[in-house]
């Protein structure tokens, strides 16, 4: 999509990440804001808050685009749509307002068809077992990095490399940020194979 | 169309929170240990939610989850000296297809 | 040096480039990260000359704040809501005995019911304090505006404390590219704060002494005077500072089309959409400006007054209520416009955190535009209601 505004056309994503507080929502798009700003766009990311507590269902919102970004209202018709928790399909109305051609891509362990099923929708939507990959690689259930990965690898918003940097600088701890890497790489190759693009 | 309906200041009932079932929260889940569990309270203490008790069950006092409630922070975890209980996963994330 | 972070460390990389002496806070959100930075900027030794002071309240951080701002130091806090109106008798009092504290408010809704969102009601609440205060429109300006605070709340001319108000959560927490300020730059514009009075253990002094009725309106009549001269200061520094970091600041407002025949008047982040949506309507031929408001006080009537002299209609967008009256900034817009004859909206949007989508705005401007609404008060963005007795 970013292919786009390299040729000179107006580009504005729009990104609503749905997760439960602790599982990095907002660390999602802040990690994409800080990649597409690397990548010489105008970023903007921000959560909706609740209650500040572990587990609650949260919202946060990205926009990338060419231009300064003057919009920060949230994001009522994302182009995509990420879900970072099971649980919170049939919860929360993840769908809303996504554009005709949007994407959905959520951390489900049924597979894409039962997603798709149970959402009952038209628009593309795409599933990753990514608590499982988290738990492979992280050993613990903290999924923000490897849908970050996922969503990257089925829209190619910002390069991976520029993603792989961006998390080399986000973690303090190196040994941590290697294995986030490898997490993102692996969730990058999944879905990238998923979308086939 | 349907109006807002707003207590007068804000007024509520008591115990209203009750309907807010926050069992779903969490990504694991409290398991005790009724063998090892000494009924010693420290988890009733600790538990920042109120949703672990110790309650007769079966002629032994045992500390009870409330799961309907329970957001899986790991502080019964953390402060039972008995070692009696353990963190489960939910099935929910458990599940391996794709 | 151009990065991406959040507003709440936009505003404490600036603080800690203004070099305070005394910073003391009490944690309220969304503010708390806004000191919780400063405090770790301060425990990394990255503040050299501070003292980071957790208070036990915010009537404790204010006031140890007039205490230290009284001994000379360059004074900093930050606070939101509840926070502020607790802070407000000691405010009120800083004010009066001219103490130059420079703070920031998150602004958010105040209580009751509890809301922990963004409106403007908090600050609203401090209008007459004596305080200076600026909206800023996002985190950029939040974070140039820190230097100007200090220059300006210093200037012997004026020495009153400084606001610097930004929308919580909706400018504190967003991410967004900044172009952050380098101590060169400030070390150029703000010199070390010279105190014209302070108190010493050798000297002490009382501050803010008692004044019976032959005295108390002249002093207040001075506070005022002090006020009236922010504007020139406020100006000065402003423009100063635009010429230094080549970013415009034009002084008290700003208006971005000089033939509305509609404008918008508001305050704060939302001011940029009602830009991008006037400006999507005047390339439909639509004649529709944008009036901000930069600085709210000391209240810049005149600018305001000649910015919408051409101007038939005004939508005020109120983030704050003043219950049984007109909103706080129609009665501004209002007074500054008196005399003329000119259709006035007074428009309640997005009170305790409620979003106001661009749709919103879109349908706000357009039915004023094309005559479908009549003037006066009212709320946007706002379900049907009821009162009920429980």
């Amino acid at each position: 999509m970013l292919e786009k505004a390299r040729e000179g056309s107006d580009i504005l994503i729009e990104v609503r990440f749905h997760g439960r507080g602790g599982q990095g929502a907002v660390t999602a798009a802040d990690l994409l804001a800080v990649a597409g700003f690397k990548e010489g766009y105008y970023t903007l990311s921000f959560p909706t808050f609740g209650a500040e507590k572990r587990g609650t269902p949260v919202a946060s919102f990205l926009r990338i685009s060419d231009k300064p970004i003057v919009q920060r209202d949230e994001v009522y018709n994302p182009d995509y749509v990420v879900v970072m928790d099971p649980s919170l399909i049939g919860v929360v109305d993840v769908l809303a307002g996504i554009k005709k051609d949007g994407m959905l891509i959520a951390n489900y362990p049924k597979g894409s068809e039962d997603l798709k099923r149970h959402l009952n929708t038209d628009v593309k939507v795409y599933s990753i077992n990514a608590t499982k990959m988290a738990m492979e690689h992280l050993g613990r259930p903290i999924t923000n990095t490897a849908m970050v990965g996922a969503l990257v690898g089925a829209t190619n918003i910002v390069k991976l490399e520029t993603l792989k940097g961006t998390i080399k600088e986000w973690f303090e701890d190196e040994s941590l940020a290697e294995k986030n890497i490898k997490l993102v790489e692996e969730a990058y190759q999944y879905m990238k194979e998923v979308c086939k693009w | 169309m349907v109006k807002v309906k707003i207590g007068l200041g804000g007024v509520t009932e008591p115990l209203v929170s009750k309907n807010m079932k926050t069992g779903d929260w969490g990504t694991e889940y409290p398991v005790v240990d009724e063998e090892k569990c000494t009924a010693c309270k420290n988890c009733e203490i600790y538990c920042p939610d109120g949703c672990i008790k110790v309650v007769e069950k079966e002629g032994k006092k045992v500390a009870v989850p409330d799961y309907d409630y329970c957001k899986g922070c790991w502080v019964c975890f953390t402060v039972c000296p008995a070692d009696a209980i353990k963190m489960e996963v939910k099935e929910l994330y458990k599940v391996e297809v794709c | 040096m151009r990065k991406v972070v959040r507003g709440f460390y936009a505003i404490a990389h600036a603080v800690k480039l203004c070099k305070p002496n005394v910073i003391c806070a009490y944690p309220i959100t969304p503010q708390t990260e806004i000191v919780e930075n400063l405090a770790a900027m301060h425990a990394e030794g990255e503040l050299e000359n501070c003292e980071y002071i957790t208070a036990e309240s915010e009537f404790g951080a204010a006031s140890i704040l007039v205490g230290a701002s009284a001994a000379g130091a360059r004074t900093f806090t930050a606070t939101s809501s509840q926070g502020l109106i607790l802070m407000s008798e000691v405010l009120y009092n800083a004010a009066g005995m001219r103490l130059p504290i420079v703070m920031v408010v998150a602004n958010r809704a105040l209580s009751a019911p509890l809301s922990i969102w963004n409106d403007h009601q908090d600050s609203m609440a401090m209008r007459d304090a004596g305080i200076i205060q600026v909206y800023v429109e996002n985190n950029q300006e939040a974070h140039d505006l820190v230097p100007v605070a200090f220059r300006v709340a210093e200037d012997k001319r004026v020495m009153l404390p400084f606001m610097l108000c930004m929308d919580g959560f909706k400018l504190t927490h967003a991410y967004e590219p900044i172009e952050l300020l380098e101590q060169e730059i400030i070390d150029a514009f703000l010199p070390p704060y010279d105190p014209p009075v302070k108190m010493t253990t050798k000297k002490p002094l009382t501050f803010g002494a008692y004044a019976p009725p032959p005295y108390y309106m002249e002093f207040r009549a001075i506070m005022h005077d002090a006020m009236e001269r922010a504007r020139k200061v406020i100006e000065e520094a402003m423009k100063e500072w635009s010429s230094i970091t080549g970013r415009d600041y034009g002084g008290h407002t700003f208006t971005d089309y000089d033939e509305a025949e509609v404008a918008v008047v508001a305050m704060g982040s939302i001011v940029s959409m009602a830009r991008d949506v006037a400006e999507e309507m005047r390339k439909e031929g639509k004649k529709v400006g944008v009036l901000k408001i930069r600085t709210f006080r000391p209240f810049p009537a005149d600018e305001v007054r000649k910015a919408l002299e051409n101007v038939d209609k005004v939508i005020v967008l109120e983030r704050a209520l003043s219950l049984g009256s007109d909103g706080p900034l129609t009665l501004e817009v209002k007074s500054a416009l008196y005399g003329t004859s000119k259709e006035i909206h007074t428009v309640v949007v997005g009170l305790g955190g409620r979003d106001v989508p661009r749709d919103l705005m879109v349908k706000i401007i357009s039915e004023v535009y094309e005559g479908k609404v009549k003037p006066g008060f009212r709320f946007e963005g706002i379900h049907e209601y009821e009162e009920v007795i429980p």
